[in-house]
């Protein structure tokens, strides 16, 4: 007989234990690590996918931002270029604003000097003619003329008239001191004689004198009392001809040329 | 002439007896167990693995492909019975190697008892899928004049089953035995690897039919309307 029972039965037994031994030793614990693999794998591909998409928000973000940042760049690069431009033409207008002024003022420093020269020229030449005349006529003075120069200062005296000559005597008569008789040369004692003879005789009274020389007076004599004065000489002719000079020049030249004044005309009743 | 290592008896008392096929398998089954728990005690859930655990991934994963290639959708549920069944015959075929060694498929007990088993394993996992009134109503197809050869099927092809496996096992001991006998050296060497293949060969065979049955009897209700497809 092949087939003994008990063998079967014990051979079953057997089978159904080695199922259950395998089955608890074998089979779950490798399906169990199978499916943790699998799940971890799983795991790690969602990660993965999470992290890509992740990178790719990032890489989004990071691309926009730096859109931003080369729109703000070229924002900023633009707003500097207006600001250097707009200052560029501030300072050059600055700068042609002060070349301006700089020029005006230096066109106005070249004009005031040219002008002080053309007043200083003026004067200088005026008073250089005025001293070659006056030279000329001190050095041709000889005692001839001195004499007539006398006698016309006298003949004035005389042919004084009205006012003129009220107003002299009165001043002769309130004056404390001497009246002063001033002449550019020293008046030889006849001259002096026939002076106070005449003064004597036309205003009636004793009058005292005092004879002064004045280079200044060119060739002339002149009488001073108390505020009063009778002369005649070449330097009022002079003065009154610089005077005329003077203002002509005075009207070509600007206003400035107001403070170069001709030379104060001194107190003269009768000067002609 | 021995034909079955039952008649290798060591212990007797009346009935019950310790023969050569109870006590080989008894060491199989040992072998087993502890190789399993040597390799899964120190399993990697992770993408580094050992080499025997990589083997028996592989082992365990192809013995489910193939469940599934036949029919059955839930592999898990049928994987402890039927992998079993196949690594048994399997390891027992491959310790024919060992000098000395008698396989328990062997023995006509030891097929028997396995093919029982599987008489058994199908009309339960049939009843646990479809219940006891659709599973029985399955030997009323596809008429009722049908239902004795359905019986007759369902017996005999256990019987194929514990014999095919049986002759294969013993004629390659025997055919080694007998060729050590007229042919020395090489050629019990050659005959050895043939039995080592046909010994692979019948573990295959076996637990695929033993699948092949098992999804005959739960795939009935799935397959209603083309009916008659059991094999």
């Amino acid at each position: 007989m092949l087939i003994d029972w008990f063998t079967v039965i014990a051979q079953a037994l057997n089978f159904l234990i080695l199922v259950w031994l395998l089955k608890r030793f074998l089979y779950k614990p490798i399906l169990n690590a199978l499916d943790a693999r699998e799940k971890r794998i799983a795991t790690e591909l969602a990660d993965a996918d999470a992290k890509k998409t992740e990178a790719g928000q990032e890489r989004d973000e990071f691309t926009r931002k730096n859109e931003e940042f080369d729109q703000q760049r070229a924002a900023l690069l633009k707003k500097a270029e207006d600001e250097a431009t707009a200052e560029r033409q501030r300072l050059l207008d600055e700068a042609r604003k002060e070349s301006d002024t700089l020029r005006t003022k230096w066109q106005e420093a070249l004009r005031s000097e040219h002008q002080s020269l053309n007043k200083e020229l003026t004067r200088r030449t005026r008073e250089e003619i005025f001293a070659i005349a006056r030279k000329t006529l001190a050095d041709l003075a000889t005692t001839s003329l001195e004499e007539r120069l006398g006698e016309v200062f006298i003949r004035r005296l005389r042919e004084m008239d009205g006012q003129a000559k009220e107003g002299l005597a009165e001043a002769l008569k309130t004056a404390s001191d001497p009246a002063i008789v001033r002449s550019a040369f020293d008046l030889p004692a006849e001259q002096r004689a026939a002076i106070q003879h005449a003064l004597n005789e036309t205003f009636s009274a004793e009058i005292h004198v005092r004879f002064e020389p004045a280079p200044d007076l060119v060739s002339g004599i002149e009488l001073t009392t108390n505020g009063q004065k009778v002369a005649w000489s070449i330097a009022d002719y002079l003065v009154s001809l610089e005077k005329d000079v003077g203002e002509l020049l005075k009207e070509k030249a600007k206003p400035e040329a107001n403070a170069d004044a001709p030379p104060e005309q001194p107190a003269n009743e009768h000067g002609t | 002439m021995r034909l079955s290592p039952d008649e290798i008896i060591f212990w007797q008392y009346g009935f019950i007896k310790l023969n050569a096929t109870i006590v080989v398998t008894w060491g199989l089954m040992l072998l087993l167990t502890i190789g399993s728990t040597a390799i899964t005690r120190h399993l990697s859930a992770g993408l580094k693995r050992s080499r025997w655990q990589n083997l028996l991934e592989i082992v365990v994963t192809a013995i489910e492909k193939q469940i599934e290639e036949v029919g059955l959708s839930h592999p898990h549920k049928y994987l402890s019975f039927l992998g079993t069944i196949f690594l048994f015959v399997a390891t027992a075929s491959l310790c024919t190697i060992i000098p000395g060694y008698e396989p328990p498929t062997g023995s006509l007990s030891t097929t028997v008892a396995l093919a029982l088993c599987v008489f058994v394993a199908v009309p339960l996992f049939g009843i646990e899928e479809q219940g006891v009134g659709g599973y029985l109503k399955s030997y009323l197809k596809p008429t009722i004049i049908m239902l004795p050869f359905n019986v007759i099927s369902e017996i005999s092809r256990t019987l194929a089953l514990a014999v095919r496996l049986f002759g294969n096992m013993m004629s390659g001991a025997m055919i080694v035995g007998i060729l050590l006998t007229i042919t020395p050296f090489i050629f019990p060497i050659v005959m050895s690897l043939l039995g080592l293949l046909t010994g692979m060969v019948q573990a295959y065979i076996f637990s695929i039919l033993a699948t092949v049955y098992i999804a005959a009897a739960t795939r009935t209700r799935q397959h209603e309307p083309e009916s008659g497809s059991a094999p």
